[in-house]
């Protein structure tokens, strides 16, 4: 591992667009559950159509941009060679981030066409393919081989390319083969979402283990039998699990089936952490202090609390009652939150350090931030799952009321969603914006200095 | 440690497996496929050019915000959808259709409704923790 010089480290303009998004993306966010409260808030304007695609598509699109960000610098780190090719990071880069803004302005001006997650017109898809394309392209030429590479180089290669893999197969739908009977759209549509979510979570986790190694300072884990053996479990379950999210679908049996046994090799998962709880726990104690670290204790948390949820939802007979509630609401929050923000903020908090440790106080802002949004998604996620089971209960037990009046009863429930929503919120605000403050004071600094040194220069060659 | 060939072979499985399941289910998709009529498939464009999907669920699949609509043809019948278009609720707005649009969109729906029963109530529940409709 060679530490980068971070004052050219050109992967930083990912991690700040991701970090600008997250934060925007809460607040369409907080609009999203004010309209769960208020019935008809901003119908004309920003109606809840809009609202939650610019929700979703905002958080969904930090979580993409950063992991990309993060593994091109761990990669360079890794290897200790400096990326392939520069200027098509560069151009990756402006692709993708013109792409989301375009995505974004068109939903404010509520002008879809696609599905679910990718509510965009299809034609916005192709600039992200292509950046997509320039990003596999610069990272195999960065890290050549994966002949004996740790297993996070294993992640990375996967990661990148299921993503592209998954990508194209949401887009199936523009067949009419595909297109032309719903359970058939829907089956393929959720074949490739389920194993898209594995897809950047083999990123991300990529990262996880990759700043585990660099704090520890041994790569034993990395390059160890348990090391490749989870990663190939989680390998078979990108693979093959997806048909959880489809279990009340019409759909083949086997599909069904097969996701249920191989959604339950989960539970290796779950004994493990049980079993190294101990460990874990003095572990984390001894370099809590850190303040990247915090965010990687938390996402150990929320991994264990998500996993025994996705677990339970992954048995058919109580898929039953969860599916269509809040409680596979709370389920993506506690994994896109708890576990993919988390790790990702521990990561950025590594690979930003030279502008985070400039903050004047900036532990002032940090701690209360970091308990404020970890109590706050505690309310939130306990809120949510709480909804769900009453919604549940209706859903299979009384469908006779209306559904109206089965929504005013959750009513209770929402409100203390929106309210630790906007409390989470101001958490991730309160950590994040300082950073982005400095990244950028950082940035004119540099740019106001490069300015003086070339008009020195100028006047002392005229003068010679 | 793992061997380098180990490592091979065990990903090569997997891979094989994936596209090999994949190409199964493309080429055996689920419910039989027949050429979509011509109304069908203009309402399935304005199902996502609307984004009903984002308040509506198909399936239990989509937003929460509004019920879900993949019976609601059959349950509740084409007029009451139609009301519902023509006007929207005080939470759903009213999206300024005109009579082809809401013609088309309820030919959509119609189609949906065919393909099966979405209600969670309807399913049998197994000890083993399998479903059955």
């Amino acid at each position: 591992m060679v530490p980068l010089n971070n004052k050219s480290n050109p992967t930083a303009a990912f991690l700040i667009v991701g970090i600008i998004l997250l934060l925007t993306g809460m607040c369409w966010g907080i609009i999203g559950a004010f309209q769960y409260v208020i019935p008809g808030l901003f119908k004309s304007q920003l109606s809840f159509e809009r609202i939650r695609p610019l929700h979703v598509s905002s958080v969904v699109f930090w979580i993409i941009i950063t992991a990309v960000g993060c593994t091109l610098y761990y990669a360079q780190e890794h290897t200790g060679k400096k990326i392939y090719s520069v200027k098509l990071l560069k151009w990756q880069w402006a692709l993708f981030v013109l792409s989301v803004l375009f995505i974004l302005i068109t939903y404010i001006l509520g002008i879809f066409g696609g599905r679910e997650y990718w509510e965009f017109h299809p034609i916005l898809a192709l600039p992200i393919l292509i950046s997509w394309i320039l990003c596999l392209f610069n990272f195999f030429k960065t890290t050549g081989t994966i002949k004996k590479q740790p297993v996070y180089v294993w992640m990375w290669f996967t990661g990148f390319v299921f993503f592209l893999i998954t990508y194209i197969e949401s887009y199936a739908w523009l067949i009419p083969y595909f297109r032309n009977n719903v359970v058939n759209d829907l089956t393929i549509q959720w074949k490739s979402y389920g194993s898209m979510v594995g897809s950047w979570n083999m990123l991300i986790y990529g990262c996880g283990i990759y700043l585990m190694d660099k704090m520890s300072g041994t790569t034993t884990y990395s390059f160890s039998k348990i090391g490749f053996a989870i990663y190939f479990l989680g390998l078979f379950n990108l693979m093959f699990n997806w048909g959880h999210h489809i279990y009340t679908v019409p759909t083949h049996g086997y599909i069904k089936h097969v996701s249920y046994l191989v959604s339950m090799t989960e539970l290796l998962l779950i004994g493990r952490i049980i079993f190294l709880w101990r460990r874990s726990v003095k572990e984390n104690k001894k370099h809590f202090h850190q303040s990247g670290f915090r965010f990687y204790v938390a996402a150990d948390v929320w991994i264990f609390l998500t996993l025994l949820l996705a677990i339970a939802m992954s048995v058919p007979a109580i898929n039953v009652y969860t599916h269509g509630t809040h409680i596979t609401v709370a389920h993506t929050m506690g994994a896109t939150i708890g576990i993919n923000t988390f790790l990702l903020l521990a990561v950025v908090f590594d690979q930003l350090n030279p502008v985070i440790r400039k903050i004047k106080n900036y532990n002032r802002y940090l701690l209360p931030g970091f308990w404020i949004s970890n109590v706050s998604l505690i309310i939130f996620w306990v809120s949510l799952i709480v909804a769900g089971i009453l919604k549940a209960w209706w859903q299979v037990h009384h469908p006779e009321i209306p559904f109206s009046s089965m929504m005013q009863s959750l009513r209770p429930y929402f409100i203390l969603f929106m309210i630790t929503g906007v409390t989470l919120t101001a958490g991730m605000w309160m950590m994040l914006l300082p950073v982005l403050k400095q990244y950028f004071v950082q940035r004119i600094r540099v740019k106001k200095r490069m300015g003086i040194l070339y008009n020195r220069r100028r006047a002392s060659l005229h003068t010679s | 440690m793992f061997r380098e060939s180990h490592k091979a072979l065990i990903a090569l499985l997997l891979v094989t497996g994936y596209a090999g399941y994949s190409i199964h289910i493309y080429t055996d998709l689920p419910q039989a496929n027949v050429e979509q009529h011509i109304q069908v498939e203009k309402g399935k464009k304005l199902w996502q050019s609307y984004n009903c999907i984002a308040c509506h669920q198909v399936y239990g699949l989509g937003g929460y915000l509004g019920p879900d609509l993949t019976n609601t043809y059959s349950l509740k019948g084409p007029a009451y959808i139609k009301a519902f278009l023509e006007s929207g609720t005080n939470v759903m707005p009213d999206f300024n259709m005109n009579n082809e649009e809401m013609e088309a969109l309820l030919a959509y729906m119609e189609d949906m409704d065919r393909t099966g029963i979405a209600s969670p109530s309807s399913f049998k529940l197994h000890l083993n923790g399998t479903i059955e409709q």
